[in-house]
């Protein structure tokens, strides 16, 4: 049955869909309809919700539900986030499973309410201490922040591993006909490692601290080979019209609905535009767009930001193809018309011709 | 023959790192004696803290949760709430609980956590070599403290107890110490009122130990205890500052 929910609803009934039976939240705007939305709904399905004195008590609520073995969740945005920042490398250090939704707006420092791409970086790269690194799944739609949250806790217990989903303003606010496709899950993995008490068992320890020489750089080790098995498998991206294309952006969220109107548009000439979108920004899609750019002209980034995973596509194409970027801060969102422009202004003089025939299409919306 | 006095079960057999004289080895002996009693090892989950007692999971045999810095109040929030039925504490240290986390443990206690908090002050940081805690004494000399505490520059020592009493939230606050058998006696009935308090469901319970640290005290352990009942006593004053049985 379709419904129509903002963002924030989805994400938050999608986390009850999926067994989320903790949560824990502070109020920060554009998140409020998600705690809200859990506010009303946790009790009536028996679970809990709690509003947090801080960010920094409400990740830490999580981190103790999750030791305890329950399916835990917290939301915010971006200045909220930077404060649940040590806590999230704790989780990662002691290899707790829940899910964390950034829906970020402008920075830096209390910025401002609307949408942005700008904590890219502090998601992707790991926002606190240490070598750690979250698996960062990054909806586009309001459809797919309900399928993504409920695969996030799957892939959190599968992994033993935080999952953030780094949403926007515009993704979180949007309201757009969704429905829930998935079973709500009632059958859990086991987790023998949880505090459940040691009744019958050798006791369970949850912890990250390792003060005995040698023995921090052995589970660093053990951290390391699981980050390679997530990279191997469970990479996500939607690639449209690569085959064959002029030039291929690259794009995720918000941008990536904006970059597919421009793919559209040039259908209608004979100037191909291609589409990779990264779904995982962590595990990031590099082989894709490795492969791709030995055979596209250039490409284009474009992000709500000043170009931070431009730095992660031109990790990938190794300078095999120039990678351009096109980007807006503090709340701007980039349009259409800009992009094509931001195109005119970096393909090849043998395409210029063929670009500056798909410009008017454009323009006339 | 009857056995008068041995290890608790709970109570790990391994050399501790604590330092000669502390007091946590007492605390932690006390709470294995009565997990042991109370036959209640396979439904109790403890905290550890950041700092000295950091590796408390060490030494008791049960499931135990570390937390970052201070964090203590909101991680046993998180596992009570999985686990309602469940015996949950926290161990937490001075510069813990009523500095870094004091935010966490004021929320705890206004939302009357079912939860017992078990508070060791010793009035200064030991896990970093000696530097000034929120509860050092007015002169109380410390490496950030050098020519002794004073309050114009340092602030005022923090009486937890009295600060959680004037919160409705809060059922049970005993201050008391490990001078002496007969206050180590006194701690451990406050240590099983707290546990009594959340068995009943009737809330938040601390219990605040005075504990010595003649490491960074710079005095042996005599004059350590000496120290708790002549100085120590005066600023933090041992017994019952909040009860849910007996209400004024």
């Amino acid at each position: 049955m379709k419904q129509l929910l903002t963002g924030n609803e989805a994400a938050a009934e999608a986390a009850i869909q999926a067994g989320c039976r903790y949560y824990y939240g502070y109020p920060i705007t554009p998140q409020n309809e998600l705690i809200n939305y859990m506010a009303i709904r946790m009790p009536q399905v028996g679970g809990t919700f709690i509003q947090a004195e801080s960010e920094i008590a409400a990740i830490n609520m999580v981190y103790g539900s999750a030791a305890a073995g329950g399916r835990a969740m917290t939301s915010s945005s971006s200045p909220g986030i930077s404060l649940k920042q040590e806590a999230i490398s704790y989780l990662a250090g002691s290899e707790l499973p829940c899910v964390i939704v950034n829906i970020q707006r402008g920075g830096p420092g209390l910025g401002d309410i609307s949408a942005s791409q700008a904590d890219y970086f502090q998601a992707v790269k790991g926002g606190g201490h240490g070598d750690y690194h979250l698996i960062v799944l990054a909806p586009s739609s309001v459809q797919e922040m309900a399928d993504l949250v409920y695969d996030a806790f799957d892939l959190a217990d599968k992994h033993r591993n935080p999952v953030m989903i780094l949403g926007d303003a515009q993704i979180g606010q949007l309201m757009e006909p969704m429905e829930f496709s998935k079973k709500p899950r009632e059958v859990f993995p086991l987790k023998d490692w949880a505090l459940t008490g040691a009744e019958g068992r050798k006791r369970n320890v949850i912890k990250s601290f390792y003060p005995i020489k040698g023995q921090l750089e052995e589970f660093n080790a053990h951290l390391q080979k699981k980050y390679r098995t997530i990279r191997e498998h469970e990479v996500r991206y939607e690639a449209i019209n690569i085959h064959g294309a002029d030039i291929v952006l690259v794009a995720y969220g918000t941008s990536a609905r904006i970059c597919k109107e421009v793919v559209k548009k040039s259908h209608q000439s004979e100037f191909k535009v291609g589409l990779i979108r990264p779904i995982t920004l962590w595990p990031f899609p590099e082989q894709v767009i490795k492969t791709m750019s030995e055979r596209v002209q250039c490409i284009l980034t474009v992000e709500m930001s000043a170009g931070q995973m431009v730095e992660d596509v031109r990790l990938a194409v190794e300078g095999k193809c120039p990678v351009h970027f096109y980007g807006r801060t503090g709340g701007g969102v980039p349009t259409s018309l800009e992009i094509m422009r931001k195109i005119a202004e970096v393909v090849p003089s043998n395409l210029i011709d063929k670009v500056n025939r798909i410009l008017p299409l454009v323009e006339v919306k | 023959m009857q056995s008068l006095y041995k290890k608790p079960k709970t109570l790990i057999d391994t050399p501790t790192h604590f330092c000669p004289g502390c007091g946590h080895g007492i605390v932690l002996r006390l709470i294995a004696e009565i997990i042991d009693a109370w036959n209640i090892r396979g439904r109790t989950i403890g905290l550890a803290p950041v700092g000295c007692a950091v590796l408390a999971y060490n030494y008791l045999d049960i499931d135990m949760c570390e937390a970052a810095h201070g964090r203590p109040p909101a991680v046993a929030t998180g596992i009570k709430r999985v686990h309602p039925d469940h015996m949950v504490f926290a161990y937490q240290g001075d510069g813990d609980l009523a500095a870094i986390g004091t935010a966490e443990i004021i929320h705890a206690a206004n939302r009357g956590e079912n939860i017992t908090f078990i508070f060791v002050n010793n009035a200064v940081y030991g896990m970093t070599n000696g530097q000034m805690a929120p509860t050092t004494l007015l002169g109380q000399k410390t490496i950030t403290t050098p020519s002794g505490r004073e309050p114009l520059n340092y602030g005022h020592p923090i009486r937890i107890c009295e600060l959680l009493a004037v919160l409705d939230g809060s059922s049970y606050l005993e201050r008391v110490s490990i001078s002496s058998p007969e206050n180590i006696r006194k701690t451990k009935k406050a240590l099983e009122k707290g546990f009594k308090t959340q068995r009943e469901k009737k809330g938040f319970s601390l219990i605040e130990i005075l504990s010595p640290c003649p490491i960074y005290w710079r005095m042996d352990a005599n004059e350590s205890m000496r120290y708790i009942d002549e100085e120590m006593t005066r600023t933090f004053p041992l017994g019952v500052v909040k009860d849910w049985e007996h209400k004024n």
